[in-house]
């Protein structure tokens, strides 16, 4: 720990509930974020492997599911209600209650003060708001798992007319619930994300201009302001069909009302929330590859140029989910053209990240490692979108396993590979411990293969025209040859939800044996290296000024090959200026 | 990969699968030369005692170049998908034909309905002809269905056909298709419509046209549509 660093460990005491409880310190809440992405993520996971037995053994007992109620599955035999229930809250759970804590509260909290230089949020009792909204959002959505007719079951998207009437599905609170839950997680991250916006904007250290921020910074506050500007509309969807269920109103049910409508409020918010959810973990790996290639980013300002064209375009490519649900058939060729448009940029930030590898120092920390599968595999999920965007193979592939294959190669990068390329990151920084490399690398290895092992099988059931969201393939004579493809996709889910364990043992042993990490364990240059490990209450014992950009790394005729933002400029830098 | 796919007997499956073909060379021509770039970076400048990195900001016109080229190239190859996907659009979603054999089909939780004009061969009149899970279509000639739904969203889906729609109840949409070899095919649902979602099938019996004459008298007592 540094002098300064030093002389900043003056923590108030406050307290077990202050302090940890209703702590109003960002990186407390960033942590508290964090838990609970990683308690849900076990649970979305739990969904995932039950829903993927049945999917490769229909209608035998799942292993270890004997315990479920009846109502759910009979003797370990998941009921085609229950499988419904679990499609809807496997996509609600890893979409609302485990990726956006992840890379918004916990990454979001955590890094954006200490990178910016700030001592904490903007607003930090609004911070700590946000996180006990976002709690009671995950207690409400819990509990409709165990309310009588068990949980919401119209699928994430939760279309009516089915979920309009609780008379269609069967269940009755489990969808009132989940509405309550989506609302309040909405409000949450709306809080969030104005704290986001002001902090990023309003809290920089002395000379950190725009163009100095770190792109994590930059990818927060782009994913913030497409969350903000997207998520109104929906607010008013979820509570128009409240009301179609409590009141019975009839927004989006016939003759009054229209079924389309919500489809239009629910997609204009979802595809800039592909957004909100990918651009945080590109962030990460955009902090990460400098580092372990000892360079700057390549093509900085085209990389923040490319995110914000990308983000006006999330904002008008959102019928390209609707393409045959019945909307004017004339209005498809211009949604995919915008759709297919937004290849460009994240083709530029893809090269880019490539571009940065070239002629570097490379090495192979756990970090990196995630950030190279990230590339790796996040460029199947770009590549595969040009298949669905285009509205005449949509007509194929719509609603079948391509797109369930498609989507998660392009999340499961994001939010696992640029999540776990971020925790690896930054896990010295937020514990002030180091983890194991050799246990790092082994999670790595075998998630990296497992993954592909789940998923690449599910573009080939999509090739047969295999439908998502059928709850026993055995019932249709064309999906009986895609049986073996299920088994394997199911093998390989196990084993990839087992390589995780890895992982848990790795973060919770580190807590306490991890070898102490020091402030700048990777010898990074952005100002969050700055601030001890863990940074003490006020982040920073005097608050940094910068000086310049967050990558300067092998400077030429520089002693050493990293300069941190707020170093003061050396003689040599002075005479060049 | 086409390999994968079932059977195609409809006259636009083959435009569908060819877009697919297209598309796929398009993209494992990129998924190579970008995978191929990556990992021969990271072979080739992993660290090694002694060698420092290049400072490269890929801020100068010629390193932009880099990104902005092969950026081009991109915007050119999304331009020509476009157009070859708007092609087949129009072609499946917007240009009907009239069809020579009219029906209607109604979806509910959890069957087809299968609507045949009657001894009138007018659709929508009292003696219509309606069956449950058995949609009987001539070989070779247009058909032309109006969808609706009577309860929530159910998506009409001929995996052999490459036809797929929505169905929305409050809504009727016109689907066409014209498939050429006779046969038993399935009919899926493909939007998630409740607890029997699953088990929402139907099958569509292609016949030739003679044997379709005759089912049809013989069903439906009139003449096609």
């Amino acid at each position: 720990m540094s002098d300064v660093a030093a002389a900043a460990v003056h923590e108030p005491a406050l307290g077990f509930w202050r302090g940890y409880v209703f702590s109003v310190d960002h990186k407390t809440i960033g942590k508290q974020y964090l838990a609970m992405a990683m308690v849900m993520a076990l649970l979305g996971g739990a969904t995932a492997y039950v829903m993927r037995w049945q999917l490769a053994w229909p209608d035998t007992a799942v292993p270890l599911a004997g315990w479920l109620p009846e109502q759910m599955a009979y003797q370990g035999i998941i009921d085609p209600a229950f499988y419904n229930q679990l499609v809807t809250m496997h996509g609600t759970i890893m979409i609302f209650f485990v990726a956006m804590p992840l890379l918004l509260g916990a990454f979001g909290n955590f890094l954006v003060p200490l990178m910016v230089g700030a001592p904490d949020m903007a607003f930090p009792r609004l911070n700590m708001l946000s996180f006990w909204t976002f709690f009671v959002a995950s207690v409400v959505l819990l509990t409709s798992f165990v309310v009588p007719a068990g949980a919401a079951s119209g699928g994430w998207t939760m279309y009516p007319p089915l979920s309009a009437r609780a008379s269609y599905t069967g269940v009755e609170w489990g969808i009132n619930l989940w509405l309550i839950a989506v609302a309040l997680e909405f409000a949450s991250f709306l809080m969030g994300g104005i704290n986001l916006v002001v902090t990023t904007i309003n809290l920089r250290a002395p000379g950190l201009s725009f163009f100095r921020l770190p792109l994590m910074v930059w990818m927060e506050l782009i994913a913030a302001i497409l969350f903000l500007l997207s998520v109104g509309p929906l607010i008013a969807g979820v509570l128009m069909l409240f009301l179609d269920r409590v009141a019975g109103a009839s927004f989006f049910v016939p003759q009054e009302g229209d079924p389309l409508l919500w489809q239009h409020l629910f997609w204009f918010f979802g595809h800039p929330e592909v957004y909100v959810l990918l651009l945080p973990g590109v962030g990460a790996v955009l902090e990460i590859l400098p580092v372990f290639s000892r360079k700057p980013v390549f093509g900085y300002r085209p990389i923040v140029w490319s995110t914000i064209v990308a983000g006006v375009l999330s904002f008008v490519v959102w019928a390209h989910h609707m393409f045959i649900s019945g909307i004017d058939p004339r209005l498809a060729s211009p949604f995919s053209v915008t759709t297919i448009l937004i290849s460009v940029p994240f083709a530029i930030i893809l090269f880019a990240m490539i571009a940065t590898l070239w002629r570097g120092a490379i090495s192979f920390a756990t970090p990196m490692l995630w950030a190279i599968g990230f590339i790796a595999t996040f460029l199947i999920g770009g590549l595969t979108g040009i298949y669905v965007g285009a509205a005449a193979l949509d007509i194929y592939f719509h609603d079948t396993y391509f797109v369930v294959a498609h989507f998660h190669y392009a999340l499961f990068p994001s939010v696992i590979f640029g999540g776990f390329a971020g925790l690896y990151f930054w896990y010295p920084k937020m514990f002030g411990r180091m983890l194991s490399e050799r246990l790092g690398q082994l999670h790595f290895w075998l998630t990296f293969v497992t993954f592909n092992a789940v998923f690449l099988p599910m573009f080939a059931l999509g090739f047969g025209g295999h439908m998502r969201r059928i709850a026993d393939p055995t019932a249709y004579t064309f999906l009986q040859p895609l049986m073996p493809l299920h088994r394997a996709a199911t093998w390989a889910t196990i084993a990839l939800l087992l390589s995780q364990l890895p992982f848990l043992v790795n973060f919770l042993v580190s807590l306490r044996r991890g070898p102490i990490a020091g402030a700048n364990p990777w010898r990074a240059a952005t100002l969050e290296w700055s601030a001890a490990s863990p940074p003490p209450h006020g982040n920073f014992a005097v608050l940094p000024t910068v000086y310049r950009g967050p990558y300067e790394y092998s400077a030429p005729g520089a002693p050493d090959d990293v300069c941190p933002q707020d170093a003061p400029p050396s003689t040599r830098e002075v005479r060049a200026s | 990969m086409l390999g994968w796919f079932p059977r195609n007997i409809s006259t636009v499956g083959g435009d569908v699968d060819a877009l697919f073909a297209w598309i796929t060379i398009v993209a494992v021509v990129w998924f190579v030369l970008v995978e191929g770039a990556l990992l021969w970076f990271v072979l080739r400048y992993r660290r090694r005692p002694g060698v420092r990195a290049a400072h490269v900001r890929g801020e100068t016109r010629a390193e932009l170049a880099w990104l902005l080229v092969p950026a081009l190239v991109i915007l050119g190859l999304d331009f020509a998908i476009d157009a070859a996907s708007a092609r087949v659009w129009r072609r499946v979603k917007i240009d009907m034909p009239a069809g020579e054999v009219q029906l209607a089909v109604t979806a509910k939780q959890f069957a087809w309905t299968f609507g045949y004009p009657g001894a009138d061969g007018v659709l929508g009149t009292a003696d219509d002809i309606n069956l449950d899970a058995e949609l009987h279509v001539p070989a070779g000639r247009d058909v032309r269905l109006v969808l609706r739904s009577a309860d929530v969203l159910h998506s009409f889906f001929l995996p052999n056909a490459r036809i797929k729609q929505d169905a929305v109840p409050g809504r009727a949409i016109d689907v066409w298709f014209n498939v050429t070899e006779p046969g038993t095919y399935e009919v899926a649902c493909a939007e998630l419509c409740g607890f029997g979602h699953t088990t929402m099938k139907a099958t569509l019996f292609v016949h030739t046209p003679e044997e379709f004459a005759a089912w049809m008298a013989s069903h439906a007592g009139g003449q096609p549509g």
